[in-house]
């Protein structure tokens, strides 16, 4: 049913041809365009994934190329004209019935066994010296934690290029799924589960990913930013991390700010290292380093920063983050003493 | 009551007024309305389609709130699935079974009206939702924990639990009702390998209900339990696994899907050989392909899961047996092509339809084919690729199999044709409308846009796919309306049908259009697969218009009804208390009591 040649030229080109393609067309459609691409793979793992894809888009569109082909023709040539003859009554054709069982067969075999082997090579152990990263998915923000470097934050995901990363993922409250397209598949974070991913990374950059699973109201808002780093940089971020916050001094708006955070509810959800110790939102020691807030949902500048703080759930419908109800000059100053938190 | 009693001269379907309609047992009448009532929730479930289209046509959109969104989503989804599919395809079981199959009725006539009731209260109470504290907002697959008490407080999630228990009822008694029709009620001399393909796929898609709504009820049991009592089936903080719903959800899920494609296969499988002039190409294998793929529908469940983390060894299994359905598929895909093939094809509306099937359906299960492969479906589960994928099957397949079953059986339903010029109108814009709607959905997954997002930001390149995918809905819609322009004006005023309008092969285009009351004067005899195309069997067949005597039919009854409407009020006291449970539990009992000892003749 399928064209096919010995000559491994032929096919090699018909692959060419066939694949190259519609995926060079997507290619073209660039990371810059759609940052959030699965059809950029920019590791070990999106790579396997890419190439069995290949070889999946390969089929299906001979497949249906046959197969509409084939329709389209059947219905032409067979169409109702003044004067055809009136149709002989075939009931079946057992040969014609056992090739096209059997042609399918094939190519699903075909597809089956590059898949199994994806499968273990992607789900087997990984490397065993990859740095580990342990992920939990929050309503609505994800954390990340790295056990070996002692060191918490949230929503953005910091990574050294060409070293394997294994991340064990778990949730704090209902089902998410972990996904940053451009370095591979997604997986699920499911209550009493720990599921892992691992993958090395093979370009600096920045990647969007986000929430995959329906969690609630802020499905949409729970993002995330993975920064693949080179060595130094990536040791020179966890090296700023493993340090104590900053200690602004008291008479200074940041300051204020300090007291406004130890003073009022703030404590009862956030960490910040020697200064509070809750778990329900973000670890925030080193919050003025990133990039965004919220779930990577806004960047983090002082407006965004001041509007979220005054009113968290007009910036993200649902949020568990309380309108303590500050006033303008509470506002400011945590805003003053958060950005501090370099 | 009194036995109806037919004579030549004094047809039983003189009946009218809306009591005739409330009390009927006739599966013609209860036929019309499920499709009628399956209809409007079409209609229905696709407003809350545009307004979720509406709501993402650009990013960032305010149209709708998330809450909403959510809402929307999870009642399309259900709406689409329950209350619009699974009765249209009951609408066309109901009504061309009988006829097809040579019998004045189903086996259980009164059963078969409880079970349209039951589905119309049930989905009533679904939909009650909407305005009595707000619609579930948990996907159509209620996904636990989500569904628990602590993250789903409100009445939303019960609504959707005892709505689809509900639903859940009136699916079971019709496919227990079919399976005995179908297995008892055959007019003599129809062996099981001489049924129209239609009637196979009635009967493969019964057997599917029978085993799949077990499951699903157990797992809402569970659910309501946890819900209403406190139980911790899904409470992962008394150590439950909330996998354990995505199993049982899933096990019944799958061959929900099945429940969905099939009669549209089964509908396809008639109209291409009726406008080739040509027999179905290799009956029996695609009858054992629709057998094959019903059984083989119970083996892949796990394909929904594959990003949970069963481990490489299920996602292998899982992978595997899923992409053997593929073959039993693709037989279908080329016998219906075969069965064209040196034929005289007429383009009749309906046959276009058939034709559209098989180009959109190939390319759903084509896709079906990309995520049948885990590590590339980890890339696709939960994004657009996969809403693409879903609505090229039950939009693409199933959708417009059933058009072509409505185009194909209008005549015989109402007695009229329904109007060729605005049915190709219809049929093209609905093809075009739909590949504009859902074709980009499948690039936008793959560049990244989870589904169920009731937002996305800018700059991440979704914006011009989506607005063409809003576009394309709105064009679906225009496209659905002309359908309701032509099915309002062909019903009145459409051209007289006649028995047989297209020179169709089975039995019920021997008798007139519309049927009477007793379809069949006297009962037909069966010589062939084909029993109209064949010089002896056709006389056979035209013969049971003759009457031979008095007919016995059964008589009319209201406590189907009642029954229906008892034990929808006590389901629904779960929610609004003992003071509406109590009298509902009471009004079924006694329904149900009446009805046992009601005279039937």
């Amino acid at each position: 049913m399928v064209v096919r040649s010995n000559r491994p030229g032929f096919r090699r080109w018909l692959a060419a041809v066939i694949v190259a393609a519609p995926l060079a067309l997507l290619a073209g459609c660039t990371l810059k365009e759609y940052p959030q691409s699965s059809l950029n793979p920019h590791s070990d793992y999106a790579w396997i994934i890419q190439h069995l894809l290949n070889q999946l888009v390969f089929w299906v569109l001979i497949i249906f190329t046959l197969v509409q082909v084939l329709l389209i023709y059947t219905v032409l040539r067979f169409r109702n004209r003044p004067g055809a003859p009136e149709p002989e009554p075939v009931h079946g054709n057992t040969a014609l019935e056992i090739a096209w069982t059997v042609a399918p067969a094939i190519i699903l075999a075909l597809i089956a066994v590059p898949t199994v082997m994806a499968i273990f090579k992607t789900q087997g152990a990984a490397p065993k010296d990859a740095l580990e990263i342990k992920v939990v998915g929050h309503q609505w923000w994800w954390e990340f934690q790295y056990p070996s470097l002692g060191i918490t934050t949230a929503s953005e995901m910091h990574v050294p290029v060409n070293k394997a990363v294994v991340m064990d993922i778990e949730t704090a409250d209902v089902i998410h799924s972990f996904w940053f397209p451009v370095v591979g598949g997604k997986r699920d974070a499911v209550p009493n589960h720990t599921n892992h991913l691992f993958f090395t990374a093979d370009s600096i950059g920045t990647f969007p990913g986000q929430c995959a699973e329906l969690c609630g109201i802020s499905h949409a808002n729970m993002r995330m930013k993975l920064f693949v780093q080179s060595a130094s940089d990536f040791d020179a971020w966890a090296a700023s991390q493993k340090l104590p916050p900053n200690e602004p001094d008291s008479t200074t708006l940041a300051g204020r700010g300090k007291q406004e955070f130890a003073n009022g509810a703030c404590v009862g959800c956030h960490t910040i290292n020697g200064l509070s110790e809750g778990t329900i939102g973000p670890n925030l020691t080193h919050f003025g380093s990133r990039t965004s807030i919220a779930g990577a949902t806004y960047e983090n500048n002082t407006d965004n920063l001041a509007k979220w703080v005054a009113a968290p759930d007009k910036r993200k419908p649902g949020t568990l983050m309380l309108n303590l109800g500050l006033n303008p000059d509470q506002v400011t100053a945590l805003v003053a003493y958060l950005q501090s938190l370099k | 009551m009194a036995t109806t009693v037919a004579t030549a001269h004094a047809p039983a379907e003189s009946q009218t007024g809306l009591w005739s309609w409330i009390t009927t047992v006739d599966h013609k009448r209860i036929g019309a309305m499920y499709g009628t009532t399956a209809f409007i929730f079409f209609l229905i479930g696709g407003i809350e389609a545009l307004l979720i289209r509406i709501q993402l046509m650009k990013p960032e959109n305010t149209f709708i709130g998330p809450d909403v969104f959510n809402q929307l989503f999870t009642m399309h989804g259900t709406t689409m699935i329950f209350l619009a599919i699974m009765p249209l395809s009951a609408s066309f079981f109901n009504f061309m079974i009988p006829l097809m199959i040579g019998a004045r009725d189903v086996a259980f006539p009164r059963l078969n009206a409880f079970s349209y009731w039951v589905y119309l209260f049930g989905a009533i109470f679904l939909n009650l939702s909407f305005v009595l504290g707000g619609a579930p907002n948990t996907g159509w697959f209620g996904y636990s924990n989500l569904t628990s008490t602590q993250y789903a407080p409100g009445h939303g999630v019960d609504f959707w639990a005892i709505g689809l228990q509900i639903l859940g009822v009136a699916s079971l008694a019709a496919a227990f009702n079919f399976i005995v029709t179908i297995v008892n009620l055959r007019a003599p001399g129809m062996k099981m390998m001489r049924m129209p393909p239609f009637v196979w796929m009635t009967l493969v898609t019964s057997f599917l209900i029978i085993f799949a709504f077990p499951v699903i009820t157990v797992a809402l049991v569970f659910l309501l339990f946890d819900r209403f009592t406190g139980t911790n089936f899904f409470v992962p903080a008394a150590g439950a696994d909330p996998l354990l719903w995505q199993h049982l959800f899933w096990l019944f899920g799958h061959p929900e899907v099945y429940i969905l494609i099939l009669p549209a296969m089964g509908i396809v499988s008639e109209v291409l050989p009726t406008f080739s002039r040509k027999p179905l190409f290799g009956y029996p294998v695609v009858v054992y392909s629709g057998i094959f793929i019903g059984f083989m529908g119970w083996g892949v469940w796990s394909h929904h899961m594959f990003s949970v983390g069963l481990g490489p060894l299920a996602d292998s299994f899982f992978a595997i047996t899923t992409m053997m359905i593929a073959i039993p598929t693709a037989v279908k895909i080329f016998n219906w092509i075969a069965t064209m093939w040196g034929g005289r094809l007429e383009l009749k509306t309906a046959m276009l339809f058939s034709l559209g099937f098989i180009a959109l359906f190939t390319m759903g299960g084509l896709s079906g084919f990309m995520h049948a492969s885990p590590p590339a479906d980890l890339q696709q589960t939960d994004t657009y690729f996969v809403v693409a994928h879903i609505h090229y099957v039950l939009f693409g397949g199933a959708i417009m199999g059933i058009f072509s079953g409505l185009y194909y059986w209008f005549p015989k339903m109402t007695g009229r044709l329904l109007n060729e010029g605005l049915g190709k109108v219809h049929f093209w814009s609905t093809l075009i409308a739909m590949n504009l709607t859902f074709f980009p959905m499948h690039f936008v997954g793959l560049l990244g846009m989870p589904r169920r997002v009731y937002t996305y930001a800018p700059g991440m390149g979704f914006d011009t796919m989506n607005m063409m995918s809003t576009v394309g809905a709105l064009l679906l819609a225009l496209s659905v309306l002309v359908f309701v322009i032509n099915f309002l004006a062909s019903i009145r005023g459409g051209k007289v049908a006649g028995n047989d309008p297209w020179g169709g092969a089975s039995l019920e285009w021997a008798i007139p259009s519309p049927p009477p009351a007793y379809n069949f004067a006297s009962l037909p005899e069966v010589h062939s697969l084909d029993p109209l195309w064949h010089k002896e069997s056709r006389e056979a067949a035209l013969a049971s218009n003759q009457m031979r005597g008095p007919i016995h039919m059964p008589p009319n009854s209201h406590w189907p009804m009642f029954s229906a409407f008892g034990m929808t009020l006590m389901m629904s006291g779960m929610i609004f208390g003992w003071f509406v449970g109590i009298p509902g539990l009471l009004i079924m009992l006694f329904s149900i009591y009446s009805w046992a000892f009601e005279p039937c003749a």
